[in-house]
């Protein structure tokens, strides 16, 4: 019944026809039927919504909470003392699926090696959040923040000075617990 | 004297209609998305003024200051002329519709109406079937494969509607003897005198039509964003667009007062106790009601195909008018 068939009706091209209809045609009564029955219920239904709570969440005046292991915007980290954390080792680099980090080494007066220069390419990264697990330092993280719109490219290249924390950020237990996980491997 | 002062009159009346139509439409834009919102739970424009009163002027500026785009192929003046086409029938709608009762102005006595033609409702159907020419126009000279296949499609729904639309009214001036909405309104004497209680298949009939008349869900298959981009008005921007859609809104509250003047006593208060009330706010509530089972309509029912579209035209709703028009002759004229 629902096999295609090859009629030509000309020398120069084919039609394709399918013989049988998809969606049967309800005819007369059936049409009659769905007027009656189905399209009232239909009609309550949705006045019914009409008195239900909008799930809206008024996105700029209110915020959805991110998840705890949310990915957004990354962050470089500090010793409790406030030297950084990063060691320039360029693993996060290696790592990046997105090519998205580029840096430069230096060694400060202590004779420790850290970046000069460490940037991250926001629109190239795909926060995947890779350089977070390749970081042997713990120096690097994916923060919660998402609202980093810039209104040309070159803002979007987020230097040291916008990544590195002032104050090292407490942190959170789930990190701690997550930290002594991968510590154990 | 007299030449003056019933112009003078008759143009107070015009300017008001106007303006009470427009700001209608404007506010119906609004309502609509607003209840259309609230039905899928969401809460629509409210950040414009208090409750988004103010969105349909934030609106009014985006369009009219929009860059006015015109397709290289748009055929001629006609693509210019076709928003005016759809827009002007829609407002002469409201020149045979009573909006109230006998008033005085500047020691004049005059009815709420602008025009009490003795031929309200065939002036009714002459005009509203006009609109489809504005939106086959749009189609056809606008250049795009898509505006074209609105316009037919527009044009094929009209043919399969406009029959049984025109049927679907008989029954009422069959038993009302009369063509004059004044009078029809008059005759409807409280809750019970209402004409939708003697034809009530003619109101449905004569709804389903309407719906299909204005262009509106589920029967905008003309426009079919889902399958068409915009149908026939895909290729206008700026105010040209909105000129069609005032036109579509505008089409929207006349078919509503229309219906409530032929089948829900129009002005008139449906009981006597609540006759304190103006008539004007009776007729706006009413058609409020109406305005509102339009965005419940479309908030409910998916597009029809075309050929559903056809079938239902053709094969329901014309026997069906057909026959609510026989058994009310028959009834007529056995009651006679
Ligand atoms: S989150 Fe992924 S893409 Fe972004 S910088 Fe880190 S490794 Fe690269
Ligand atoms: S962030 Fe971590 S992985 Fe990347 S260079 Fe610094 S120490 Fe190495």
């Amino acid at each position: 019944m629902n096999e295609l068939k090859i009629k030509s009706s000309s020398d120069d091209y084919v039609v394709l026809t399918r013989e049988s209809k998809a969606v049967p045609d309800p005819g007369v009564w059936g049409m009659l039927r769905t007027t009656v029955v189905a399209i009232p219920i239909g009609f309550i239904t949705v006045f019914k919504h009409l008195f239900r709570k909008s799930v809206t969440i008024e996105y700029p005046f209110k915020k959805r909470p991110m998840f705890p292991r949310f990915r957004g915007l990354h962050y470089l980290e500090r010793y409790e003392d406030g030297t950084e954390r990063c060691v320039c080792c360029g693993l996060c680099a290696a790592a990046c699926p997105a090519d998205a980090i580029y840096m430069e080494p230096m060694e400060n007066d202590k004779g420790e090696r850290l970046a000069k220069v460490y940037e991250i390419n926001m629109i190239r990264c795909i926060f995947c959040g890779f350089c977070e697990e390749a970081c042997p330092e713990e120096a690097i993280f994916l923060g919660q923040e998402y609202e980093f719109a810039a209104d040309s490219r070159d803002a979007f290249i987020y230097g040291k000075e916008k990544l590195l924390v002032t104050h090292p950020r407490p942190e959170t237990t789930l990190k701690q617990m997550w930290r002594k996980v991968r510590r154990a491997f | 004297m007299e030449y003056l002062e019933f112009t003078i009159i008759a143009l107070i009346k015009v300017v008001v209609i106007v303006i009470a139509v427009l700001t209608g439409c404007a506010y119906l834009t609004l309502a609509e998305r607003r209840i259309v919102a609230l039905f899928q739970q969401r809460v629509g424009p409210n950040l414009a003024g208090p409750f988004g009163l103010l969105q349909p002027m934030a609106d009014a500026v985006k369009m009219i200051f929009k860059e006015d785009i015109r397709p290289a192929q748009a055929e001629g003046w006609f693509y210019n002329l076709a928003p005016v086409i759809t827009f002007l029938p829609a407002l002469l709608i409201f020149t045979v519709i009573p909006f109230g009762d006998t008033i005085t102005l500047f020691g004049y006595e005059t009815d709420m109406i602008l025009s009490d033609m003795n031929i309200g409702v065939l002036f009714f159907f002459a005009v509203t079937s006009l609109s489809i020419y504005g939106i086959l126009l749009a189609g056809w000279s606008s250049g795009s494969k898509y505006s074209l296949m609105g316009g037919l499609r527009a044009s094929a729904q009209m043919i399969s509607y406009e029959v049984a639309y025109g049927l679907s009214l008989v029954g009422v001036l069959l038993l009302a003897q009369t063509l004059s909405l004044q009078e029809l309104v008059a005759q409807q004497d409280g809750f019970w005198g209402m004409y939708v209680w003697k034809q009530p298949l003619g109101f449905m009939i004569f709804f389903i039509c309407a719906v299909a008349e204005t262009n509106r869900s589920p029967f905008d298959l003309a426009e079919a964003e889902s399958e068409l981009v915009a149908g026939f008005h895909t290729e206008y921007s700026s105010m040209r667009f909105g000129t069609f859609f005032i036109g579509e809104y505008a089409a929207m509250i006349g078919v509503g007062a229309i219906a409530t003047t032929i089948f829900f006593g129009g002005w008139r208060a449906p009981f006597e106790f609540l006759e304190f009330i103006p008539p004007i706010l009776w007729f706006a509530s009413k058609v409020a009601v109406f305005m509102f089972i339009y965005i419940w309509l479309r908030a409910t029912l998916p597009r029809f195909r075309y050929d559903q579209l056809m079938n239902f035209g053709w094969k329901m709703l014309f026997p069906l008018a057909l026959l609510n028009t026989m058994v009310t002759a028959g009834v007529r004229l056995w009651l006679k």
